[in-house]
């Protein structure tokens, strides 16, 4: 059994005890320990139950690496699944509970998975589910659905609590990883002057070397570790951080760290977490490597774990995964576990290991402590389900059938070598070559990621370059490097007894029969095997990507960070070709998991984008407002009064409109101030019509279209003096136009003396519209606005009832109307003063409904409504505000274009439903017959349609081929179904035709 | 996410500080452009692998149109120049060269 | 003007480790033209008292500022109810010139940030290396998704200035960027 051991443990206090539950169990560990160390010192040695087959798992691992510690954490808003239990420091209160099983870990039903695994091997969701297809929906995908998966999602009432932010740093020199490579490697940057910025994921620094006995400058790496975190820590030019983990390298040196700030000691005043967008000169992956299982018939049985993982557990965390253990080696590193659980009074039955001799420094001193070391060995089957409970050995290079000796023990180490950790070397385009005496794949350091300069940005150190002995020496020429030094001799020197060689174990033993190979484990968390993998080379999945997607192997949320390289191997062995000719599959970020929350930062809630308000957004929103969303703005649809009906606010605010006078808040049209000698000349090209003709004072409505002959946006333009106009625009244009216009005098006519300035924001726009329109704003005294001095299509500027004001004798909805600009910090006082001021006439705001309806009545075009990015002015009977004088505009060539003269071109036209009622939104005109798509054929559609409230029935716009020659036909809609709406064709100008109303 | 430097305003920045314009160094063909020639305008695009010239835009910072010459293969930056010309400056040709003296020049 | 006249968010403010004040009214004029201009520095030196700046600086004359905007722009700081006046007299002291002149006071909110940590505040909205920036730098950028221009006032003091419209939404972000517990002690 797994169990506390009474000395030791470098990172744990045990002074300080720490309480959590697993699956409601009450459970202690001390401050400093992981879950997986807690779990495991509570003898809870079973975690989770297996992706497929729902195999009994265990941890495997101590690090990021671990595939099958799974865990849901928390609860409630603070419920989240999938969280690795070795990456998880404990603290006080944690909630954790083990995942994809039912109905408990200890009994799981779906287990019986795993009695007939052959039905579920590779491509086996391809093959048998693919008919009779209607058993997919009702038979096939619940089990599924039940049987596979990790964690469950968040509750759908759950709210995230916590806080997540988002930083941007920028340094020199960042290094990756705070074991004794990155250390040096950050302070020999340092010392050479750079900006140096350290992450390491964990909460400690130094990595592996203390557990691994490693010694520099005679004296043990703590030691050292110590006083170069003091050095750095002194230096002003550098800055350190734990618990940040290095998650991708991007292009031009962008990284991107994720911090986890509170998730080992919850609270809510501080973000949990911090994503960090980092801008690196040169980057120095120290990221370490990461040991390899082995595999052989029941690696995955709880109990398993690497040799690694094992003494990680005894020398940190003061914890025995067992009382008896095995260790299953094909290198010399492995002994190092066997010496330390001797030396941690943890019985060693015997080391296991596949070479035929093992005569190195470690092996000795394991021999010489008075372990059994057997060699030309391997595992022919662990014994055991839910926990070892022992091991059969057969020789190495046998095929299993028989077994030479069977050992009693309650926990196996095992070690298949290691595999430097490339992935963020890798994630940018750095290329990796394979090592012949590792067996591994390292970083290519003639083959770097490329920067903005075109030179290489990624450094690497450590076993991440693929040092497995000493590493000082290469971390500090890699620190000294990255700052533009030339490398000197390293200032300090790490030490470990010489090890033999590995010796390769792909398959253990090497011939195993078909019944042990599919018992061998290469991805623990996807359940997948040795023998899955070979059957994809059996049907032809050459390709590593191809075999990856085929099989899953790799594609579990660990990534494959163990199953990579063994992997690799079982497919290079089936096609029988070199490690090297299969390569590897792509590494991509983020190198672990990384939360959502810190993907989106500030961008959640109500910052999740920006909301642009009118100066008088407040008053609508106290009013009544029923929002509508335009673009980033927020603008009211309609004023809902008490107990009132959308529809019914509209009615009664078109009505007003007509009958009395209405507000509307115009402040979201664009405004745009073009000024120069040359600024007539400019609009001329910009508008299809004549602008610099126009004269000060007036104002023209001008259609603009983009280099296709396409409309772009629309609007009055008033001229203000002899070099200026101010352009108005759409709500959604004014950016967009404004970028327009700057980028045809920046990059095409720079040598025009034009100038632009956005001034949208600097006006609160009020449109004062209706009969009693000029009544109500005589009231307000200080400017003369009658109908000779202020006439249709004019502008004037002076004090209004004490506002400065610019007013527009400008008519949108065909009524009199006066749009009034005044400056925006203005603009709620002079809301607020105008619905004063009319109250006894019926004054009320309208919304944006009633503004497209009255608009509609009028037969004027909105665009994004009758314009779509394919219809020309000509299609709307806008021939009236095309120069022919012009020799050029933008646009004119793209109108002369053979389609666009078509005279089957579909033209905006009045429709009328015969029975009055509304049109459907969008609905198209339908003919009988099929085009050659077999589609039912069509000659035209609906654009804009509404209830007339002016006119009690249904009115619409709509783009008909040949439309305005054939006024008065009757053409037919689609409707819901097979209905068919018959609509005449009528005049757009549905009210007012001679224009009267608003010309008075 | 690339870093750029804007020409105009000395700032070095990132990517989502600037918005893309497309190739640079267009003709315009107006009216009176032949079919082709106005369709090569709005239509044809290269699409080099190598360098190429893009238009950008400081958008989030001095408002101005910039040019830049980039390898589309390596990311890597040539320069960037201002958007003021009808084709790329003799330095920034030279210093295209000096990096890929394979590189057939700017047509 | 002043009892119609409100800024976007009158008396907004957080106090995290940095506090977030929404600064008022201000004037401000845009002033586009030839910035080598001899007219131009005149008209400028004239009606505000300021020299006009170096690229990404800040001139400081009494209660006038000239701020550094692009190679042929230029805004200029002034009490808000002399900006009308302002814009006045540059419009009639350029006459002639291709210049152009616009009070933009109310199309913007200014924030002012105060305290030693404003670029620790700063660092999570505005991709930009703070480290860079002193006493009487401009920077324009975005911060997260809307643009801003960062004037550097003093060495605990900064100003930010964006859009009227996204003032609230600009309020949100500094203050939760600023909010005590969340110092990443990047800066400081």
């Amino acid at each position: 059994m797994s169990h506390r051991l009474p000395n030791g443990g470098r990172l744990i206090a045990r002074g300080t005890p720490r309480n959590f539950t697993f699956n409601g169990k009450s459970m202690s560990g001390f401050a400093g320990d992981t879950l997986a160390a807690a779990l495991l010192a509570n003898d809870q040695i079973l975690l989770g139950r297996s992706f497929k087959y729902h195999r009994p798992r265990g941890v495997v691992a101590s690090g990021a690496e671990e595939p099958n510690a799974l865990m849901e954490l928390g609860t409630g808003d603070r419920f989240e699944p999938n969280q690795r239990a070795t990456t998880t420091e404990l603290f006080d209160g944690l909630t954790a509970a083990s995942q994809n099983h039912w109905p408990s870990l200890d009994f799981d039903v779906l287990a019986v998975n795993n009695l007939v695994p052959q039905f579920l091997t590779a491509g086996f969701y391809y093959k048998t589910f693919l008919r009779p297809r209607a058993f997919w929906k009702h038979v096939y995908e619940p089990i599924i659905r039940r049987s596979a998966g990790l964690g469950r999602a968040p509750a759908t009432n759950a709210r995230d609590t916590d806080r997540y932010e988002q930083i941007y740093g920028f340094c020199d020199v960042l290094v990756i990883g705070g074991g004794i490579a990155g250390l040096q490697a950050a302070l020999s940057a340092a010392q050479a002057g750079a900006k140096v910025v350290l992450w390491e994921q964990t909460a400690h620094w130094g990595g592996r070397a203390p557990v691994d006995g490693v010694e520099i400058d005679g004296k043990p790496a703590d030691d050292w570790i110590k006083s170069t975190l003091q050095t750095l820590e002194s230096l002003p030019n550098v800055q350190i951080r734990t618990r940040c983990m290095g998650a991708g390298v991007h292009d031009h040196g962008y990284v991107l760290g994720y911090e986890r700030i509170t998730d080992h000691a919850p609270r809510t005043d501080a973000p949990r977490h911090r994503l960090w967008r980092m801008r690196a000169g040169k980057i120095i992956t120290a990221t370490g490597a990461i040991e390899r299982p082995l595999s052989f018939a029941g690696n995955d049985v709880p109990g398993v774990m690497l040799a690694s993982a094992m003494r990680d557990y005894i020398v940190n965390y003061a914890v025995s995964p067992g009382k008896v253990i095995v260790v299953v080696t094909n290198n010399d590193d492995a002994y190092r576990s066997a010496i330390t659980a001797h030396e941690a009074g943890i019985k060693v039955a015997a080391v296991i290991d596949a070479r035929s001799e093992a005569n190195g420094a470690l092996p000795g001193q394991a021999r010489a402590l008075g372990i059994r070391v057997l060699t030309g060995q391997g595992v022919r089957k662990v014994k055991g389900g839910k926990r070892v409970t022992g091991v059969e050995l057969c020789p190495i290079d046998s095929d299993g059938k028989t077994q030479s000796e069977a050992l009693d023990c309650d926990a196996i180490a095992m070690s298949g070598g290691w595999s430097p950790v490339v992935h963020l070397w890798s994630h940018c385009g750095g290329k990796l070559t394979w090592d012949e005496t590792g067996h591994f794949f390292r970083p290519d350091p003639a083959r770097p990621p490329l920067g903005a300069d075109g030179a290489g940005f990624v450094l690497t150190c450590g076993s991440a370059h693929g040092d497995l002995g000493a590493v000082l020496a290469g971390a500090h020429a890699a620190g000294q490097s990255a700052a533009g030094l030339t490398a000197t001799d390293a200032p300090a020197t790490d030490s470990l007894p010489d090890e033999a060689p590995l010796e390769p174990v792909w398959i253990m033993p090497r011939a195993a029969d078909y019944d042990l190979r599919m018992k061998m484990w290469l991805d623990f968390q996807n359940d997948v095997k040795v023998s899955d993998v070979q059957l994809a080379a059996r049907e032809g999945y050459q390709s590593v990507e191809h075999t990856k997607r085929y099989t899953t192997l790799g594609m579990a949320t660990d990534q494959g960070k163990l199953s990579n390289i063994n992997g690799l191997a079982v497919l290079s062995d089936a096609l029988g070709q070199p490690i090297p000719a299969t390569g590897t599959t792509t590494f991509r970020p983020p190198y672990t998991p990384i939360s959502i929350g810190a993907i989106a930062g500030e961008a959640r809630g109500s910052t999740f984008q920006p909301l642009r308000k009118s100066p008088i957004h407040d008053w609508h929103d106290a009013n009544g407002a029923d929002w509508e969303p335009v673009g980033q703005w927020r603008r009211p649809y309609t004023y809902l009064r008490a107990g009132e009906k959308r529809h019914d606010a509209v009615n009664r605010e078109v009505k007003n409109a007509r009958e009395n006078v209405a507000l509307l808040d115009a402040s979201t049209l664009g405004k745009i101030l073009v000024s120069g000698p040359d600024a007539g000349r400019f609009l001329d090209m910009l508008y299809t019509n004549m602008m610099s003709t126009l004269k000060p004072g007036k104002c023209r409505y001008g259609l603009m279209c983009n280099e296709n002959g396409f409309l772009m946006d629309d609007g009055v333009v008033a001229r203000i003096d002899a070099q200026s106009f101010l352009v108005h625009t759409t709500s959604g244009g004014a950016d967009r136009i404004h970028a327009w216009m700057e980028d045809w005098l920046q990059c095409e006519w720079w040598d025009w003396k034009v100038h632009t300035v956005n001034l949208t924001e600097q006006f609160a726009q009020i449109a004062v519209v209706g009969p009693k329109a000029r009544q109500l704003l005589e009231r307000l005294g200080g400017m003369d606005l009658s109908r000779d001095t202020l006439p249709f299509m004019e502008w004037a500027e002076g004090r209004l009832g004490g506002f400065d004001a610019r007013v527009f004798r400008i008519s949108f909805s065909g009524e009199l109307s006066f749009e009034i600009a005044v400056p925006a910090s203005q603009g709620r006082a002079f809301w607020e003063r105008l619905m004063a001021e009319g109250a006894d006439m019926g004054i009320m705001p309208y919304g944006t409904e009633a503004l497209h309806i009255l608009r509609a009545e009028k037969g004027f075009i909105m665009i994004g409504d009758e314009t779509d990015g394919t219809v020309i002015p000509q299609d709307l009977n806008l021939n009236w505000a095309i120069s022919k004088k012009k020799d050029d505009f933008l646009g004119k060539r793209g109108m002369e274009r053979e389609a666009m003269i078509d005279p089957k071109r579909w033209k905006l036209v009045g429709l009328e439903t015969l029975d009055g009622s509304v049109l459907p939104h969008a609905a198209l005109a339908v003919v009988p017959g099929l085009n050659a798509n077999k589609q039912a054929r069509t000659e035209g559609r609906v654009t804009s349609t509404y209830y007339s409230a002016t006119l009690g029935r249904g009115i619409a716009m709509g783009l008909v081929e040949r439309g305005t020659d054939r006024m008065g036909e009757e053409i037919s809609f689609a409707g819901q179904g097979e209905t068919r709406i018959k609509a005449r064709i009528v005049d757009p100008v549905f009210y007012d035709k001679e224009g009267a109303k608003q010309n008075v | 996410m690339l870093i750029l430097t804007c020409p105009c305003c000395g700032v070095t920045a990132e990517e989502t500080e600037f918005h893309g314009g497309g190739e640079a160094h267009l003709k315009r063909f107006g009216p009176g452009s032949d079919d082709a020639d106005y369709e090569s305008y709005m239509f044809s695009r290269k699409n080099p692998r190598g360098v190429h010239f893009e238009r950008w835009r400081h958008v989030y910072g001095c408002g101005k149109w910039f040019l830049a010459a980039r390898c589309t293969m390596t990311l890597e930056v040539f320069a960037t120049y201002p958007a003021q010309t009808l084709e790329p400056p003799a330095d920034v040709i030279t210093a295209i060269k000096s990096k890929r003296p394979e590189w057939e020049g700017f047509v | 003007m002043s009892e119609i006249s409100v800024s976007a968010l009158p008396a907004a403010q957080s106090e995290g480790f940095v506090r977030v004040t929404e600064a008022g009214l201000r004037g401000m004029i845009t002033l586009r033209g030839d910035l080598a201009s001899a007219a131009i520095a005149k008209a400028v030196q004239e009606i505000t008292g300021a020299a006009l700046p170096p690229m990404r600086r800040i001139v400081q004359a009494g209660e006038n500022a000239v701020v550094w905007m692009s190679p042929d722009e230029l805004l200029i700081l002034c009490p808000h109810d002399q900006a009308p006046g302002m814009e006045a007299a540059l419009r009639a002291a350029l006459a002639g010139e291709f210049a152009t002149v616009a009070n933009v006071s109310d199309a913007r909110a200014v924030f002012s940030l105060s305290g030693t940590a404003w670029r620790d505040a700063l660092a999570k909205l505005c991709p930009v290396d703070f480290s860079t920036l002193g006493t009487g730098d401009i920077r324009r950028t975005r911060a997260a998704q809307v643009a801003a221009a960062i004037l550097v006032t003093g060495p605990e003091e900064v100003d930010l200035i964006c859009f009227r419209s996204v003032a609230q939404y600009m309020f949100d972000i500094l203050s939760a960027a600023a909010s005590a517990g969340s110092e990443p002690a990047l800066y400081v």
